[in-house]
C-alpha cells in the first residue's frame, strides 16, 4: 500500500545511488543517466562500488535467512546521513518495507529506511525541478511497477514528471494497473502464467499506439523487452530517468560511461 | 469432489492453452471489477470511503477473532437457547458424519442446498451421494456446475467460467424436454422450474453462514436468489455447516462487514436477501423448519488461528475481490488451483486446510503484484502471507514452522543456490567478478536452458556492467581507486 503521507527534507547537495542489479548488469545506461542527471540539477551522487543487490530475489523466494545476511551488508555501505536513491520502485519497496520486517522492526534499520527514496519519488518531492522539454513531440506510454504503484505509490511521481514535458503526449494503455507477470523467481517457477500475462501486457502496449514506454523497474522491462522481441515487435521500453535525461537536455557526454566528472572522494 | 492442488501446473497450462476460457474469466472479471468500482465510488455517499469501511471491517474482524474461542462458546450457548443445536466437527469426515446421522434420524432422502462454500470444502455432496441421500445444489450456478458433474470455480459466482452458449448445451443434454437456448432469462426460467419441484419435496435443507452471531445466537445468510431462504423454510430440518471463523460478537457487527461483502463481491448495496435465523419453527408458527442445526468446522483453521501473522487468514469474508482481481486467477480460472477457495485468498487458505506438501506450489504461484490486498475489504495482507508460506515452504529455518506439510517445497538444489547468492552478494569482489563475466559471456544467455524462453528470449547483460563503467571512469580520472566514489 502506498504511504500516505512522507515528509521530505530539503535537496542536498550529496546522495548515495543504489544502481539495482538488474540495472548493474543489464543496462549500465540507466545507472549513468541517474548521475548525469542528478548532475545536472546540482547533486552529486556518491556510489559505493562495494554494492550488490538489496536481497529482494532470495526474500520473496522464501529464504528470508539468506535475504537478511545480504540486506545487513547492504545497509553497512551508507554510512553517512545522505539520503539514498535508488533506481527501482521494486528495490525501493524493498528496502523502506521489508527490511524493517527482516529486522524486527529494529530502529537503526527503520532509520535507515527513511533515507531511502526512489528515484522519480526524489526528484518530484525533494529536488521539486522545472523540466523543460527540449525534444520532438512524441507519444508515451508508463507501464507502472506494481511494487512502485502498490508498495510505494511512486506511479504518480511518473506521471507528474513526464506530465511536465510539453512535447510528450502522455497515453494511458489497457489494463494499466495490471501485473507485467515478472514477480522475481514466478517468472521462471510459473513461467507459463507469466509469459501470458507478459504477452497481454505488451498487447495493451502496442495498442496504445505510442512511440516508446517507459519504466522505472527492470525487472518489469526485461520481461516485457525479451516478450516484444520474441514477438518480433520494434517497441521497446527503457527507464523513465533516461528519458527524461534525453528530453531535459542532459549533456550527451556527460551521459557516456568516460564521462571525467569524479569531483571528490567519499568521505569516511 | 476431489481436490488436486498437487496439479497445479498441469492444470494451469491446460487452462491457459483454452482461448474461450482465457475470453471467459476476462470478460467476467472486468464486469465484476467495474462493479465493485461503481460500488466504492467516491460520489457514493453511501459506500464512497473504501477506506475507512475496510479499516472498520478489519478492526471488527480482528476484535472477534481475538476473542474466537469465547465467541464460540457464547454462540453455542445462545443457539442452544434458542432451540438451535449445535456440533462441532475437527475434520472433514467427522462434519459429513455428523450432517449424515441428522438426515438419517429423519429418514431423510432428498436434500436441497443453498451454495455454501464450506460444504465443498467437504465434499458433503459425494459423501451423502454414496450413502443414498441426493443433495441438490439449488443456486442457479451451483445447479449448472452440479448438471455438468464440475466443482465451482468461483466462491461468490460459481458458474462464471460457463457462457451462455456452453450452459444451453448443458441443459439440452441434461435435462429432459428442455430446448436449447442462449436467451439468459429463458435458461433461469428452465432452471428455476427444475428448482422448484426439487425444493416441494426436499426433507432437508443445508446451507452455508456468512455471520454468526453469538450475543444472539443468530445465523445470518447472504443471497440473491431466494433458495437460500427455501432451503431454510421449507424442509422440516435446516443444516448450517461454517467454518468457525465465522462467529462475530453482536449485531452490530454485521452491517459494516455486509456492506463489505456485497460491494466487493458483486457491486451490490446489499443483496435481494438477507437471512437471519435464530430459532426452529416455534410453536404457532405457520412455516420454517422443526429442527435447525449448526455444525462448526474446524480443519485447519486453529492451526491458522495458533499464529498471530497467520490468523489474518481467517478475517476473510469469502467476497471473492482478491480473485476478481488477480492477473493469476484472471488467466487460469478457479479450476486450475484444484483447491475449493482459488485465487489469492484460496493460496493462504488451502495449506491450513490441506497441508502445505499438498497446495506447495500455490503459495509460488504469485507475481505478488499486490492487486489483492488492494481490493481486500477486510485489508488481508496477501502477498506479505503469501511470503511467509514460501518461508514455511522452504523450511529456511528462521520462521517457526507451524503449518502442517512445513519445510516440504524445499529443494536441496534450490536452497544450495540461495545460499551461494547470498554469500556472493556479501563479497562485492566475488559478485562483480561473476557479474563482469556474464556481461563477457552475454552472446551465450540465449543458449542457456531455462522456461523462461517459452514465449520470450532470453535477456542478455549489457556489454560491461554499471559497476565496471563507473570503475572505468576513476581510472580515466587523475585520483587513485577507493572503494567509493562521488560523481
Amino acid at each position: 500500500m502506498a504511504e500516505a503521507i512522507r515528509i521530505y527534507p530539503p535537496k542536498p547537495d550529496r546522495v548515495y545511488l543504489f544502481g539495482t542489479c538488474l540495472v548493474d548488469s543489464f543496462s549500465p545506461q540507466t545507472g549513468l543517466d541517474a548521475i548525469a542527471l542528478l548532475k545536472y540539477l546540482g547533486i552529486e551522487a556518491a556510489f559505493p562500488h562495494a554494492q550488490t543487490c538489496c536481497g529482494q530475489p532470495a526474500y520473496n523466494s522464501g529464504y528470508d535467512r539468506e535475504a537478511r545476511a545480504v540486506a545487513r551488508s547492504q545497509m553497512d555501505l551508507f554510512p553517512e546521513p545522505w539520503p539514498i536513491v535508488i533506481l527501482s520502485g521494486s528495490c525501493g519497496g524493498m528496502m523502506r518495507k521489508h527490511y524493517p520486517a527482516l529486522f524486527d522492526q529494529a530502529s537503526e534499520v527503520v532509520a535507515f529506511t527513511e533515507r531511502v527514496f526512489e528515484f522519480t519519488e526524489f526528484l518530484r518531492h525533494v529536488v521539486q525541478p522545472t523540466l523543460t522539454d527540449q525534444g520532438d513531440p512524441t507519444r508515451v506510454t508508463l507501464h507502472t511497477s506494481c511494487a512502485g504503484r502498490r508498495e510505494l505509490g511512486i506511479h504518480e511521481h511518473g506521471l507528474a514528471l513526464l506530465g511536465q514535458l510539453q512535447q510528450v503526449h502522455l497515453v494511458p494503455h489497457d489494463y494499466q494497473e495490471e501485473c507485467c507477470g515478472f514477480g522475481g523467481t514466478f517468472s521462471v517457477k510459473h513461467a507459463n502464467i507469466s509469459a501470458a500475462m507478459a504477452e497481454d501486457k505488451t498487447r495493451n502496449l502496442l495498442g496504445a499506439g505510442v512511440d516508446e514506454f517507459v519504466s522505472t523497474d527492470w525487472g518489469c522491462m526485461l520481461n516485457l523487452n525479451t516478450t516484444l522481441e520474441y514477438a518480433q515487435q520494434p517497441l521497446r521500453g527503457r527507464h523513465l530517468i533516461s528519458f527524461l535525461a534525453e528530453r531535459i537536455g542532459v549533456s550527451e557526454a556527460d551521459r557516456q560511461p568516460g564521462a571525467t566528472q569524479v569531483l571528490a572522494e567519499a568521505a569516511g | 469432489m476431489k481436490q488436486q492442488p498437487e496439479a497445479f501446473h498441469p492444470n494451469s497450462t491446460a487452462a491457459l492453452a483454452d482461448p474461450v476460457l482465457r475470453s471467459n474469466f476476462r470478460g467476467a472479471m472486468d464486469f465484476l471489477r467495474s462493479k465493485r468500482r461503481t460500488a466504492f465510488a467516491v460520489d457514493d455517499a453511501e459506500g464512497g470511503d473504501f477506506d475507512a469501511l475496510s479499516r472498520r471491517g478489519e478492526a471488527i474482524k480482528q476484535r472477534c477473532l481475538q476473542q474466537l474461542p469465547a465467541l464460540l462458546e457464547q454462540l453455542e450457548q445462545n443457539c442452544t437457547r434458542n432451540g438451535i443445536q449445535v456440533h462441532w466437527a475437527e475434520t472433514p469426515a467427522q462434519a459429513n458424519q455428523i450432517i449424515e446421522s441428522l438426515i438419517r434420524a429423519r429418514s431423510g432422502k432428498h436434500a436441497v442446498k443453498g451454495k455454501s462454500m464450506v460444504t465443498e470444502e467437504i465434499g458433503l455432496n459425494d459423501y451423502l451421494d454414496d450413502r443414498g441421500v441426493r443433495c441438490i445444489e439449488s443456486d442457479m450456478g451451483e445447479f449448472i456446475v452440479q448438471l455438468a458433474g464440475e466443482t465451482p470455480s468461483h466462491i461468490i459466482m460459481p458458474a462464471i467460467h460457463k457462457d451462455a452458449g456452453q450452459i444451453a448445451s448443458l441443459f439440452e443434454k441434461t435435462l429432459e424436454d428442455t430446448p436449447y437456448t442462449e436467451d439468459v432469462d429463458r435458461l433461469i426460467g428452465i432452471g428455476r422450474q427444475q428448482l422448484r419441484e426439487r425444493f416441494q419435496h426436499a426433507d432437508v435443507g443445508i446451507t452455508g453462514v456468512n455471520f454468526a452471531v453469538a450475543e444472539t445466537g443468530t445465523l445470518c445468510l447472504v443471497e440473491n436468489e431466494g433458495n437460500g431462504r427455501m432451503c431454510t423454510t421449507i424442509p422440516p430440518l435446516h443444516i448450517a455447516v461454517t467454518g468457525i471463523e465465522k462467529v462475530v460478537a453482536q449485531l452490530s457487527d454485521v452491517p459494516p462487514l455486509l456492506s463489505l461483502l456485497t460491494r466487493s463481491a458483486t457491486g451490490q448495496k446489499i443483496t435481494t436477501y438477507f437471512n437471519m435465523i435464530s430459532s426452529p419453527r416455534k410453536p404457532g408458527e405457520q412455516d420454517g423448519p422443526e429442527e435447525v442445526h449448526l455444525v462448526l468446522l474446524d480443519n485447519g483453521r486453529s492451526q491458522a488461528f495458533a499464529d498471530e501473522e497467520l490468523r489474518k487468514t481467517l478475517q476473510c469474508i469469502r467476497c471473492g475481490a482478491c480473485m476478481n482481481h488477480c492477473p493469476v486467477y484472471t488467466r487460469i480460472g478457479g479450476h486450475a488451483y484444484g483447491t475449493t477457495y482459488p485465487g489469492p485468498i484460496g493460496k493462504i487458505v488451502s495449506p491450513h486446510l490441506l497441508g502445505l506438501d499438498a497446495t506447495k506450489d500455490l503459495p509460488t504461484a504469485s507475481s505478488l503484484c499486490g492487486a489483492c490486498e488492494e481490493v481486500c475489504p477486510v485489508r488481508i495482507p496477501i502477498p506479505k502471507l503469501l511470503q511467509r508460506l514460501r518461508v514455511e515452504s522452504s523450511h529456511a529455518g528462521t520462521a517457526e514452522e507451524k503449518v502442517k506439510g512445513a519445510g516440504s517445497g524445499r529443494k536441496p538444489l534450490e536452497a544450495l543456490v540461495w545460499r551461494i547468492w547470498s554469500w556472493a552478494c556479501r563479497h562485492p569482489a566475488i559478485y562483480h567478478r561473476g557479474a563482469s563475466l556474464a556481461a563477457h559471456g552475454r552472446k551465450l544467455f540465449k543458449f542457456l536452458p531455462s522456461r523462461w524462453k517459452t514465449q520470450r528470449t532470453m535477456p542478455q547483460p549489457a556489454k560491461i556492467t554499471l559497476h565496471t563503467a563507473l570503475k572505468n571512469r576513476q581510472r580515466r580520472s587523475a585520483s587513485p581507486c577507493p572503494q567509493e566514489k562521488i560523481y
